[in-house]
């Protein structure tokens, strides 16, 4: 699935762009624990997050992930964006719950990392 | 090549400007990604470690040939039980600490994940010392 195919089936927000928009996002995993996130061996995965705070973009650039979606219209302050724009790390924003948005990308293709 | 960094207790905001800049100079060495992934998770989870944790630390990279050795050397309350801080699961951290997302008792069993070599001395009252040894060739 393209970034923008998951932006056009969440209607989402796009926070900060740094991919072109036929970047091809295969997997997707949510989680507001980043310790969980810092444990993936998967690379080229969406985060999928309820959590807003710097340190999901930190955990987001060590981990080698590109896009994160921040779910229920979270709070982006422009800290997080100045970081993410450091780190090469795309910021979508959708209002959907993290149940919604997992269920709406998994049902249109979107692949779990496990 | 050697770096140092200063690493302050408590300041959330600076938590992984450390490691970010070790990624960096991987990059720019043209290190294996994948290598470079195992070390800035180790070195981030560390960094973490000393933020939630110490009143400040220092870290130090030595970057070699082939190794990439790193010392994380904090002053803080020490581990009384490493063995038991080694368990997942196991944590000391404080809620606003969880509340960004860690403090769930993975850290320091996922530094030993990531690195080849994992040594941690601890003195409670005065500090730990967690030293990690990453081989390029994995």
């Amino acid at each position: 699935m393209t970034l923008e195919e998951i932006i056009r089936h969440l209607d989402a927000e796009v926070i900060l762009c740094q991919h072109a928009p036929e970047k091809e996002v295969k997997h997707a995993f949510a989680a507001d624990l980043m310790s969980d996130v810092l444990r993936l061996d998967t690379n080229e995965v969406m985060l999928i997050t309820g959590l807003a705070h710097p340190q999901v973009i930190r955990t987001a650039e060590m981990a080698d992930i590109s896009t994160i979606l921040f779910v229920r219209d979270k709070t982006v302050t422009p800290g997080m964006i100045a970081l993410a724009r450091e780190s090469g790390v795309t910021l979508l924003r959708c209002g959907q719950s993290m149940f919604q948005a997992c269920g709406t990308l998994h049902a249109a293709g979107l692949q779990p990392v496990f | 090549m050697e770096f140092n960094y200063h690493i302050e207790g408590g300041d959330f905001s600076r938590a992984g400007s450390a490691s970010s800049e070790i990624k960096k100079i991987l990059k720019q060495l043209n290190v294996d990604s994948r290598v470079i992934k195992r070390v800035v998770v180790a070195l981030y989870e560390a960094e973490v470690n000393v933020v939630a944790h110490a009143r400040e630390g220092e870290m130090r990279v030595m970057i070699g040939v082939d190794v990439i050795e790193a010392t994380i050397a904090d002053k803080g309350p020490g581990i009384p039980d490493i063995a038991l801080a080694m368990q997942e699961g196991y944590s000391t951290a404080s809620p606003r600490v969880r509340e960004m997302g860690f403090g769930a008792g993975m850290g320091l069993p996922n530094i030993k994940k990531n690195c080849d070599r994992l040594d941690i001395e601890s003195v409670v009252n005065a500090g730990t010392t967690v030293k990690m040894t990453t081989f390029f060739t994995g």
